[in-house]
Formats: structure tokens, sequence, C-alpha cells
């Protein structure tokens, strides 16, 4: 299967050329509910990942809340 | 007594202390901190999920949003463009729209950049946020926020973190004095009372973080901002005497032997 590479939170990582956003997202366990996603600094819905398929050099960031003042 | 509630973005709260969540040791030690405070707002930051370890603990697993007002801030922005993204992706997170926005200028004073404050407000408020915004001690720039939507005014007490208490009490009081928004000190609190000296100013909550995180007993500490912030707000509330520069004598002069 063929790899292609994306950027997630600033680290480089390898994925199937067939995953989909809702694919990386269950893969790295995440808390959909707890979390925010950007595909190239674009807010996605989140209702919306599993209709998002990642290309080459996509860019995702997730964030979610942690203590601040 | 009637009821003397803080009203923000037309919401209720019975608490006047807003605490922060950044820099205790451990969750739980926040968790019970926050509890001790009897906050019913705290604010929390925007970051990137560690994806390498799984196992790290969650606020929220702490800190149940359900219960406690969760107010996203930008902290680490400095700039308008950075601070929008963190507020829409807070948004994003589970709508939240009540933030705190905080753009900073400098990274050794912490001083707020009061220009991209003030664009940042005036966009965040035509997207439907409701906008709390931490600011500087200056009367002329919090009018202007206030004309731009703004939902309360923060400015701060002195740098943040930096524990030195109110500097300026005369342009707090100019402030107070123009607006009736919500009017928060946020940033450089030390001590319990300048909570008090904070609410006896006539503003209406204070937001604490290191003061409480950073005592040498958070959970004692935060039980005294509790107690000052209530007893600054009676204080105030109770309209105090007149100053006079000589002595009033406290016992009748009348019948004196």
């Amino acid at each position: 299967m063929k790899k292609i590479k994306i950027k997630v939170n600033g680290k480089n990582r390898s994925i199937s050329e067939t995953y989909k956003l809702s694919d990386l997202i269950k893969h790295l366990k995440i808390p959909m509910k707890k979390v925010a996603i950007e595909l190239n600094e674009e807010i996605i819905d989140k209702k919306n990942v599993n209709k998002i398929k990642l290309k080459q050099n996509d860019k995702i960031e997730i964030v979610h809340f942690i203590g601040g003042g | 007594m009637k009821k003397d509630n803080l009203i923000i973005a037309k919401k209720k709260f019975k608490s006047r202390l807003i605490v922060g969540t950044g820099k205790y040791k451990t969750m739980s030690e926040c968790a019970k901190a926050i509890k001790l405070s009897g906050a019913e707002i705290v604010t929390v930051a925007v970051r990137r999920v560690n994806i390498s370890d799984k196992n790290k603990p969650l606020l929220m697993d702490y800190i149940d949003p359900k219960k406690i007002t969760y107010l996203p801030n930008t902290a680490g922005c400095f700039n308008s463009k950075e601070a929008l993204r963190t507020l829409r992706l807070a948004r994003e997170i589970g709508g939240w729209k009540l933030v705190k926005l905080e753009v900073l200028g400098d990274k050794e004073n912490l001083f707020p950049d009061m220009i991209e404050t003030l664009k940042s407000t005036e966009v965040l408020t035509k997207e439907g946020f409701r906008v709390m915004v931490y600011c500087n001690d200056d009367p002329l720039m919090a009018k202007r926020l206030e004309n731009v939507g703004a939902a309360a005014i923060m400015p701060l007490a002195a740098p943040i973190g930096s524990g030195l208490g109110i500097q300026n009490k005369i342009n707090i009081q100019i402030i107070r004095k123009q607006t009736k928004l919500p009017l928060i000190i946020d940033a450089g609190l030390g001590q319990a009372s300048d909570a008090t000296i904070a609410m006896e100013l006539g503003c209406d909550g204070v937001l604490v973080n290191t003061a409480i995180a950073k005592a040498k007993k958070p959970f004692d500490m935060a039980l005294a901002f509790k107690n000052a912030v209530i007893a600054g707000r009676q204080s105030y509330n109770s309209g105090r005497i007149d100053k006079t520069l000589m002595g009033n004598p406290s016992s009748p002069l009348k019948g004196i032997i």
C-alpha cells in the first residue's frame, strides 16, 4: 500500500494513502469530544472527519484544553 | 441581604473569584484548589494534544466543564492572528463563546499589546464571541474596548505572575467610574488582601492564578482568596466612612467624669 507523509502537531508521520481524518483520530485514540482539529490551518467541523481524505503534506493540528491562567 | 451576583454576558455567577488552572503541581491539586476557592469560572489554555503520551491526564477529567464554566484564554499569543486562531479552535472544542482574550506585547513584562488586543476584540465580537479582555489599566483603552463590544474589562494589577498587587488604584477607579461593564482585575495579585483592595475599589471580580497555585499552601490560599473577595465586596457595598485628617473620638464626650 502506498504511503504518504503528513504532519501531526508538528511531527512527521507516514500513513496509508487511503487514510481519512477519522482513521487518524481513531488510530491516535483521541477523544473527539475533547479536542478541536485543524487541517492546513482550517478548522474542521468534527462531524465531517470521516469524509476528509488525507493528502501528501497535510498539516494537522489537534488541540485541547490544559491548565492556564 | 439581596442577591449580589456577578453577571457576565447575561450569565449569573455567585462567586466573584475567577481562578486560573495553570502552574499547579498536579491536576488533582488544581481541582481541589478550585473547589476550595468556590470559583465558578476557570481559565484554561488551548494547546496541542500530546499524541505520544496518551495516558497523560486530561484537564476535563478533573474539572467538569458542565459544572464549572471554562474560560478559554489566548495565553502565549503575541498577535491578533494567533489569538483569533486559538479562540476559534477553543469554540470548536465544545461551543465555548465566552473567552478571555490576552494578546501579549513583550516576553519580559508580559504587558498586553493593546493595538492587537483592540483589533481582536472587534473581530471576535463580530463573530459572536463574548470577549473578556485582559488589558492595561488605561481608562482610554478600556473605553475603546467597550466601544467595540467587550463583554468584560480586565485590567492588570501588575505584570502577570509578579505578585505585586494593584499598582495604580487611581486608574482602576477611573475605569470603574466610566464603565458599567464587568470590571475584573486580572493578573499581578500576590496575596488575599490584594483581592480585597480590588473589590473595595469597586471591581466586580478578580482573576487569580499564580498567587494561589504557587503559594506554599495552595489550598489555604484558595480559601483565603475566596474570603478576601467576599470581604472586599461586602465592604464596598457597605459604604465606607469618609476619610478625615484629624481624629474623631469613638466614645461620647458628654458625661466625662
